[in-house]
């Protein structure tokens, strides 16, 4: 192993997983029909762990999230998922006819507003506790969507491809929004992207996602924000992964040329 | 600079504008127009007081008859009838609607038969309702029950099969049970679509009032009505035409009322 590179190729047989992990796969295999979705997965997230899933439309990744969300019957499977874990999805799923602190507070019993305020000042959006949700922005509609996941105090939180409809800069600041509440309230997180840049920007540990299979592991011990002078290669290695590594450039008519 | 000049464009079309005729009520003066026609035809004696009574007649048959007491204690009986009528087809819209939309089995035991029902127009029933229920209060009634039944229902049934399936997952996921999510989810979701049926069964309970007060009544606007075609008085009948519009004008700001205070989430009710 390349120390300096600061990411560290796995194979399932060395990696030690922890001895109680959160989520516990073993031989997860979904099936729609005659489509064979999922095949064979093991997966085991430490408590804390930051994983990234990458992978293309159609790899499964939608549907190992669902399952890890509970939205999926998994009846007669070896799945363990905690019961306390929440998900942020793409679109932030607010529903329109409660006031954002409602949505944050949305199934927690008791007096929840002064929690719903709590969470929200801690994404920063204390300024629209009261607001109707379909008045706020992209960013601020993930920001609500995070704070309802963290009001839950979650074990896993699932994070469905949340910053893809945002412009660059939102996604940054949601990036470092994200990560400093990792670090606050310490849950396993499982990010869903096709971004590899999110990936490594983000994630302890990286997971390729291919026709229902984990087909590469990466793992990356640099610190965040030192992660720019690998992650060239990293992204490199990752894209081949993801099946990006035949460099075809779609044919450009050279118009110019044709015309001197 | 072009900006300057647009704005300035501006400013002089909005000067110009006071001449316009639009700023002046005009879309009061083709109505206003026709009145005045109306009333110099009667006064000249070109539209004979038989086929239609002149409107300054009418204005004072109104006043008459609001004194006398004689609008107001027939409006009464209407309103009554409309307000029985309402009560038992849009609980009975809600219900229906409340099981076809959340089950399986029930939109298989209630969908088919609302479907063969909305195709019998309510009115077609009136004789077969007469002979079960005679020509007191009762047919009226449930004419009116039944004529509003089905826009209740439909458009219940259907805002809650179109709830957000997005929406439903993110409750799930949070740990909703079945009636929470359709406290939450379901039923919100449900009330735009709700209230655009409660307003179609408004209109048609006065729709089917008109015909339903026709049975024989001996109180009511219905009744009022064929009173004064008997004597042929134009002027109380047009009195009685100015009282359902009214009904309908005001069954419409009630369902907009709701609406306004229901819906206030909605964005374009929020810039207001």
């Amino acid at each position: 192993m390349d120390a300096r590179l600061g990411f560290t190729a796995l194979d399932s047989a060395q990696h030690r997983p922890h001895p109680e992990p959160v989520v516990r796969l073993r031989g997860f295999t979904r099936r729609f029909g005659a489509n064979t979705i999922i095949e064979g997965l093991d997966l085991d997230i430490a408590p804390g762990e930051f994983i990234a899933l990458l992978g293309r439309s159609g790899s499964g990744k939608t549907t190992l999230l669902r399952t890890l969300a509970g939205l999926d019957e998994v009846r007669g499977q070896d799945v363990e998922v905690p019961d306390s874990r929440a998900v942020v999805f793409q679109d932030a799923r607010l529903l329109p006819w409660k006031p954002v602190w409602k949505n944050v507070g949305l199934g927690l019993k008791g007096d929840i507003r002064p929690r719903a305020e709590a969470a929200l000042k801690e994404v920063g959006l204390g300024h629209r506790i009261d607001a109707w949700p379909l008045t706020l922005s992209g960013g601020e509609a993930q920001r609500a969507a995070l704070a309802r996941a963290l009001v839950r105090e979650p074990k896993l939180l699932l994070l469905d491809e949340p910053f893809a409809a945002l412009d660059a800069l939102t996604r940054y600041r949601m990036h470092d929004l994200v990560l400093s509440l990792w670090r606050a309230h310490k849950p396993a997180v499982l990010i869903v992207t096709h971004d590899v840049e999110e990936a490594i920007a983000l994630a302890d540990r990286v997971l390729v996602l291919d026709q229902g299979r984990i087909i590469a592991e990466e793992r990356i011990t640099a610190p965040r924000g030192e992660r720019g002078s690998f992650s060239a290669r990293l992204r490199e290695k990752l894209l081949s992964n993801l099946g990006g590594d035949d460099h075809s450039v779609i044919p450009f008519a050279p118009a110019l040329e044709a015309a001197e | 600079m072009a900006s300057l000049a647009i704005g300035h464009a501006h400013g002089a079309e909005r000067e110009r504008r006071p001449f316009s005729l639009s700023r002046f009520g005009g879309r009061w003066l083709s109505p206003v127009l026709l009145l005045l026609l109306w009333e110099l035809g009667s006064r000249s004696g070109l539209i004979p007081e038989r086929t239609l009574a002149a409107p300054s007649a009418v204005i004072g048959t109104l006043i008459e008859m609001v004194i006398s007491g004689e609008l107001p204690s027939n409006l009464l009986v209407s309103f009554a009838r409309v307000a029985a009528g309402l009560l038992i087809g849009v609980t009975l819209g809600l219900a229906l609607g409340l099981v076809a939309g959340l089950s399986r089995t029930g939109e298989l035991a209630v969908d088919p038969l609302m479907q063969i029902k909305r195709t019998i127009p309510a009115l077609a029933l009136t004789p077969l309702f007469i002979v079960w229920f005679g020509i007191g209060e009762t047919p009226k009634v449930a004419l009116i029950a039944f004529g509003t039944v089905f826009p209740v229902y439909l458009n219940l049934y259907s805002g809650i099969r179109s709830v957000d399936l997005r929406l439903l997952d993110a409750a799930k996921s949070f740990g909703l049970s079945r009636a929470e999510q359709i406290w939450h989810v379901v039923l919100p979701s449900a009330l735009p679509s709700l209230l655009v049926g409660l307003r179609y069964a408004l209109s048609v309970s006065i729709l089917v009032l008109v015909v339903a007060e026709q049975i024989n009544a001996s109180a009511g606007l219905g009744y009022l009505i064929n009173n004064a075609r008997d004597f042929m008085r134009t002027d109380i009948i047009v009195v009685c035409l100015m009282v359902y519009a009214i009904l309908g004008l005001g069954a419409d700001w009630l369902v907009r009322a709701i609406e306004a205070r229901a819906l206030i989430w909605r964005p374009s009710i929020v810039e207001q």
